[in-house]
């Protein structure tokens, strides 16, 4: 074996030996994140994620044609699989049940834009005013926590049987959450980000918008997205007791209308049709832009 | 041991208060008669601070953790308000380095770089190619539109010295930089900030608790002791750039540096 090198250290000069440029780019190549390996094969990702909830729900049909068969409950009480997808499939195919989601769905979208609006601007307004987060803030907690069909009677009393009634409702439920949210977001930027901002120059307003806003994003979604579960769960509450002509046919009046007839059949679908719009509001809105905030930031992988 | 052979001079020692450099052009920084009381009856955190930068020279704080080199930082900074004494700072706005790269997670790195130009009201037209240039200085034009979570420790400290040119300021305040480096990475990011230092012809005062790091950057080191934090000692480094962290000259004067650290800090033991 060769003698390990060895150089005598008396060089005249202090230069490094190698270009500073070249060893910086070297590091740069050894330090960057190698590229992630490729995600799993489309194949893999079906087995993975697509497949399990199909198994579970083949399952829970299984389960329930057997409880069918042995005739736990009277079949007005729990009809047959069978029998409730007939149902479903009459409604499907009338139309009235892509009616009662689109009435429920307007309704919703149109009462979750008046809690955004209203949520983010007290979010705001309690982030600004420390006067005013200790006077609101255990009350806008609390609110959350309120069960948003305790708002219903007095809707009622005070906007009649109309929309109105109904977005206060949403409103009421949804907007606590956003403006928490928001808070709760703008409360967790560390201090070094304002430092930065006041470094660089920025006024309080630029702060805002450039720094603390962006920075709290990922809190205010959160906030979003409770926000519209709590509003969706509101709406079906206030659709399910506020009942007329002029209110039309929502999700939850179609629900209301099989508790009516005694028909179980319409019941459970009414349930399957409240539930895969709520679970297709998140697969669809929510969860691609909350991965996709926290991906742009390194806080994920996945 | 061996004695060392020292190709430089010896360093010149000079007294701790250091007359204010009126040499008619106006200082890079001047803090003069600076105290900082955080709380009232409780020790300063500065007592009675004096500290005339030069245009161009490039000053070191050393001292123990909780000597007030970062509050004093701040100060010049503007960041802090002092309880008694003045700070003057030539540039309007003195950029400023935090030991965290802070940069923000939103913004690519060329992004990072653009807040800064915009905050200074550069034209979106111009930023662009304003923050390429910024970036290519501390050898990152590549790096342009990568996430800073895609960054190495390293690369963000430079995208964050990129952001700091961007304020255009002559005055550069950095606090500890380059402590969370690896040595490897913080050798060659000695390189790039005293070329850059020379280039840009810029005023930097640098905080740091490596004795080493600072006597192979600045001109001149100063010392500081804590409770309440004060200086102690400066020492002029007259060694010739460029030189190397392992520089016998940078050895020697780092020694006598870190022997009189030692006897400040000495002082505080019950």
């Amino acid at each position: 074996m060769p003698p390990s090198q060895t150089t005598s250290s008396n060089r005249t000069s202090d230069e490094p030996e190698v270009g500073t440029r070249a060893i910086e780019a070297g590091l740069d190549a050894l330090d960057s994140t190698a590229t992630l390996p490729p995600g799993p094969s489309l194949g893999k990702r079906f087995v993975r994620t697509v497949l399990p909830p199909i198994v579970f729900l083949a399952a829970l049909v299984g389960v329930w044609q057997l409880a069918y068969d042995a005739e736990i409950k009277p079949s007005y009480a729990l009809p047959s699989p069978g029998d409730v997808a007939e149902v479903f499939w009459e409604r499907v195919t009338d139309g009235s049940a892509f009616e009662a989601i689109w009435t429920s769905l307007s309704r919703g979208a149109v009462g979750f834009a008046l809690s955004l609006v209203i949520g983010t601007a007290l979010g705001l307004a309690m982030w600004w005013s420390r006067w005013l987060r200790a006077a609101i803030g255990p009350i806008v907690s609390g609110l959350q926590s309120l069960p948003s069909v305790a708002w219903v009677p007095a809707a009622i009393i005070w906007f009649q049987l109309t929309d109105a009634a109904i977005y206060t409702v949403v409103l009421l439920g949804a907007a606590p959450s956003i403006a928490n949210g928001l808070l709760s977001g703008m409360k967790q930027v560390p201090p070094l980000f304002d430092r930065v901002g006041r470094v660089l120059g920025l006024s309080t307003l630029g702060r805002t918008r450039y720094v603390l806003l962006p920075a709290a994003l990922p809190g205010y979604l959160g906030g979003l997205r409770q926000g519209w579960a709590f509003a969706w769960r509101s709406l079906m509450a206030a659709e399910l007791i506020t009942y007329s002509p002029q209110l039309g046919q929502g999700l939850g009046q179609l629900l209301n209308v099989g508790r009516e007839l005694s028909q179980m059949s319409l019941v459970i679908t009414s349930i399957a049709l409240i539930l895969a719009v709520g679970i297709a509001i998140e697969l669809l809105v929510f969860a691609p832009l909350e991965r996709r905030v926290l991906l742009r930031r390194g806080l994920t992988t996945t | 041991m061996a004695t060392e052979q020292l190709t430089v001079r010896e360093p010149r020692v000079r007294p701790a208060a250091r007359p204010s450099a009126d040499d008619g052009r106006a200082a890079a920084v001047r803090v003069s008669g600076v105290s900082q009381v955080f709380e009232r009856g409780r020790p300063p955190v500065l007592d009675g601070v004096d500290l005339t930068v030069a245009p161009g020279e490039f000053v070191c704080l050393v001292g123990a953790s909780g000597c007030g080199k970062s509050t004093l930082l701040n100060l010049v900074a503007g960041l802090v308000q002092p309880t008694a004494g003045t700070v003057e700072v030539s540039a309007a706005r003195p950029a400023l380095m935090f030991q965290e790269p802070a940069l923000l997670p939103w913004l690519t790195a060329s992004g990072n770089v653009e807040l800064a130009l915009k905050a200074r009201g550069v034209k979106r037209a111009e930023r662009r190619t304003e923050a390429a240039r910024l970036l290519s200085l501390v050898n990152l034009a590549d790096a342009g539109p990568k996430r800073v979570h895609e960054l190495s420790g390293g690369m963000r400290q430079r995208v964050a010295l990129a952001r700091a040119l961007a304020q255009d300021s002559k005055v550069l305040l950095m606090d500890e930089p380059f402590a969370a480096l690896d040595a490897i990475t913080r050798d060659v990011l000695h390189v790039e900030l005293a070329r850059i230092w020379a280039e840009q012809q810029l005023s930097v005062v640098f905080v740091t608790h490596n004795v080493r790091e600072a006597v192979r950057l600045g001109t001149r080191v100063v010392l500081m002791g804590s409770r309440p934090g004060r200086i102690v000692r400066e020492w002029d480094v007259e060694l010739t750039q460029p030189r190397t962290i392992e520089a016998p000259g940078v050895s020697a004067l780092a020694t006598e540096i870190t022997s009189e650290l030692h006897r400040e800090i000495s002082r505080h033991a019950a």
